[in-house]
């Protein structure tokens, strides 16, 4: 696509500007810095969410591994305790809502439209102003490192009174950066839904839509009743830290554990937010690699509802110590339990998908496999802490450090990786160098399990998460740990090579650039043009 | 909403509803966020979860005293940052049958120079004893003035009722001395060290 208009001058364009407005529909687009900023294409949206991401992804990778370093050995050695705190607090919140969090987004605005056969998002200036909130939350998250008293140092769950009573001065900057965060997601959510309800192909019901397309739309729900509630609980700490308040202070009337209840029934909803698109993103690529049909679509869609429905129900299974009644320790095992059965369908589902398939390992179907068998594990360790008298045992040990991150990293990060193979030859109309995109792959499923397998183990036998120094029997694990995250983390360099080699240039990809796709979005020509489904694609239900 | 409609029109309505439905979700969500606060505090009390003791004067129940049974009722005063006082009980533990009524005596001593105003936080552990302590007559009920040296003494009358479950033997009522900054804002905090003496 190449546009043969002449530049405006300044001029021209301050003295024509209504002018100008009508003429965006004739393809007059800004360029250079001005045509990213301004731009309302939900392919520019979604590239900016991804290099978003990625960004934010090395920044917390970075902080990751000054954690680590400072845990390769004994001691006190690198950092402050202090810093060690900070360091570890904006790591999970980096990670959470600048990196995994804007990763989906991203993939949702590119791929959905292409998806359901829509020309853009359904409300694309609202898309453009959700996106460029999140620099600016981010860039003020990262400012008050420089600030006096530091950064915010109580973990990424930011527990009160250790956030309000004993935070750092700066920890107002902290929750309006957290605000602003918040309602980019939610102004993504409100896009989405808009989108995929009434945006869709002639034809195409919702039982027809892609199950990436589905994931999204429950998590968008999600989204719609949980960030509110975030929203809320800081909120709170900002009134009681700057105006007197005692929503948490008990000196007041306040109660700490109230922060605890309200946290995790936002908190509990977000971690599938992190990880039901990847589910998604999963279910489109083993099919496609495996060259069957997805077994069971009735059962991925409302396993996959029943698992948002349940995440309301379970929120205290990260509060078992904090002196429940047993009648609630209880309930929230049980339930918490019963979320292994819609998540146990999904991962059958997988394997008889890949039952007497045809199997290739493309790039994109190595990370899809691997998020299956790792992300499996990460979903047992979660079992084991789901047992709330083991959990008193458990709780706050490296042994929920290896849990989250088995389901985060070999889970929502390796799907959204294998997304980013799967669709790149949609993205950038080449295929990404196949040998390169397998030294990544092996180095990190190598660097991951290396990285947190360990953990299971230190923290069983008791080493606490979040200190800067352990006792001398956790020495070997974790100097494993350490030694696996540095190869994690470099490895991820070769990943932006991929990505940079394959905008660049490489083997051409046609527009149905996987033999086993079947997708509305392999129907455009590779690369996408910026325009598609200017007029409705006629959507045909594939024949059972 | 279930057939997809492409025509412009009608996608252009069909956004705007949805955008209304989860604008009004949303709003809804913030608010329910804030209306868990007193729902969470009404929940402890029914429920008697938390520790959360009755904050008014309870009736004595006329009933037979249980003389099967013998209660540990233990007290533990704390004092907190803030507030300079000290808060005393003539016994650290009694010993009591169900349904009896007990008093037992705290000792409120101010050892600074300022007067100020305090008030005593009660906790009932386990949790689920609270409901089966009925107090007649409490100092935690109301906030404390003492000029700057003053003792006072204050009583704190109660009674188990008979339907103590069978398993509790030990009582542990907590009390923790908080600041008030103003007598009429009794769940106020006082946010600033010091200011205690302006009432």
């Amino acid at each position: 696509m190449a546009f043969h208009f002449p530049k405006p001058t300044p001029e021209q364009s301050t003295t024509t500007a209504d002018a100008g407005l009508a003429d965006s529909h004739h393809h007059e687009r800004p360029r250079g810095l001005m045509r990213w900023v301004l731009t309302t294409s939900h392919k520019e949206i979604g590239s900016l969410y991804l290099i978003f991401s990625l960004t934010m992804f090395f920044i917390g990778g970075i902080f990751a591994l000054v954690v680590r370093a400072e845990l390769f050995q004994p001691g006190l050695q690198l950092v402050e305790p202090e810093f060690f705190n900070q360091m570890t607090t904006m790591h999970g919140l980096i990670m959470v809502f600048g990196a995994v969090m804007p990763a989906f987004v991203g993939l949702a605005n590119w791929m959905v439209p292409l998806q359901i056969g829509a020309p853009d998002m359904a409300l694309p200036r609202l898309n453009n102003f959700s996106f460029w909130l999140l620099p600016v939350a981010f860039t003020l998250l990262l400012s008050t490192l420089f600030m006096p008293g530091g950064a915010p140092n109580f973990g990424w769950t930011f527990y009160a009174p250790l956030s309000t009573t004993y935070a750092p001065p700066s920890t107002t900057f902290f929750i309006l950066s957290l605000h602003l965060a918040g309602i980019s997601s939610i102004l993504g959510a409100i896009n989405i839904i808009a989108t995929i309800l009434n945006l869709r192909a002639p034809g195409m019901r919702m039982m027809d839509m892609p199950l990436f397309v589905w994931t999204w739309l429950i998590t968008a729900f999600l989204l719609i009743a949980v960030m509110p509630v975030l929203a809320g609980v800081i909120t709170m700490m900002l009134m009681d830290i700057n105006f007197g308040t005692s929503f948490f202070s008990a000196a007041g009337g306040g109660d700490p554990v109230l922060f605890q209840h309200l946290f995790w029934f936002f908190g509990h909803p977000e971690v599938y937010i992190l990880i039901l698109p990847a589910f998604g993103i999963v279910s489109a690529i083993i099919p496609t690699f495996a060259r069957k049909r997805l077994f069971g679509y009735a059962s991925m869609v409302y396993a996959t509802a029943s698992i948002a429905i349940l995440s309301f129900l379970v929120w205290a299974h990260h509060m078992f110590v904090v002196g429940l009644p047993l009648v609630a320790e209880l309930f929230f095992m049980y339930a918490t339990m019963l979320i292994a059965v819609p998540t146990g369908v999904k991962v059958f589902n997988w394997i008889t998908t890949l039952f007497r398939g045809s199997i290739t390992f493309e790039p994109p179907m190595l990370f899809a496999l691997a998020f299956v068998v790792l992300f499996t594990i990460g979903g047992f360790s979660g079992l084991m802490l789901a047992i709330a008298p083991a959990d008193f045992q458990y709780h706050d040990t490296y042994f929920v450090v290896a849990h989250f991150h088995y389901v985060l990293v070999p889970g929502a990060v390796f799907a959204i990786m294998a997304a980013v193979y799967y669709w790149l030859p949609k993205w950038t109309g080449h295929y990404p160098h196949e040998r390169l995109s397998q030294v990544h792959f092996w180095l990190s499923v190598i660097g991951v399990n290396l990285t947190f397998f360990p953990m299971h183990f230190s923290g069983l036998a008791g080493m606490p998460r979040r200190i800067p120094d352990y006792a001398l029997q956790f020495a070997d694990f974790n100097m494993v740990s350490s030694l696996g995250a540095l190869l994690y983390g470099a490895s991820q360099l070769v990943f932006v090579l991929v990505i940079v080699m394959c905008v660049r240039g490489g083997k051409k990809a046609p527009a149905k650039a996987w033999e086993g796709a079947e997708d509305l979005e392999w129907s455009v020509p590779s690369p996408a043009p910026l325009h598609t489904f200017e007029t409705p694609p006629n959507f045909e239900r594939p024949v059972h | 909403m279930t057939q997809p409609n492409r025509d412009d029109h009608g996608a252009k309505k069909g956004v705007r509803r949805t955008v209304v439905r989860t604008v009004a979700a949303l709003a809804g969500m913030f608010a329910f966020a804030f209306a868990l606060v007193p729902l969470y505090d009404v929940f402890c009390e029914v429920t008697g979860i938390n520790g959360k003791t009755n904050s008014s004067a309870q009736a004595v129940i006329h009933e037979e005293v249980d003389e099967s049974r013998m209660i540990t009722v233990q007290f533990i005063t704390r004092g907190s940052s803030g507030l300079p006082w000290e808060l005393d009980v003539e016994s650290r533990q009694v010993r009591v049958h169900p349904g009896q009524t007990n008093e037992v005596n705290f000792t409120f001593h101010n050892r600074s120079d300022n007067s100020s105003w305090g008030r005593a936080v009660p906790s009932v552990s386990p949790s689920n004893a609270s409901l089966h302590l009925r107090k007649v007559t409490c100092f935690c009920f109301e906030e404390q003035h003492l000029q700057p040296g003053e003792r006072i003494e204050a009583p704190l009358v109660f009674q188990l009722t008979r339907d103590l479950p069978p398993e509790i033997k030990t009582v542990t009522l907590v009390y923790t001395l908080y600041p008030v900054a103003h007598k009429n804002e009794p769940l106020q905090a006082q946010v600033t060290i010091g200011k205690g003496d302006e009432a």
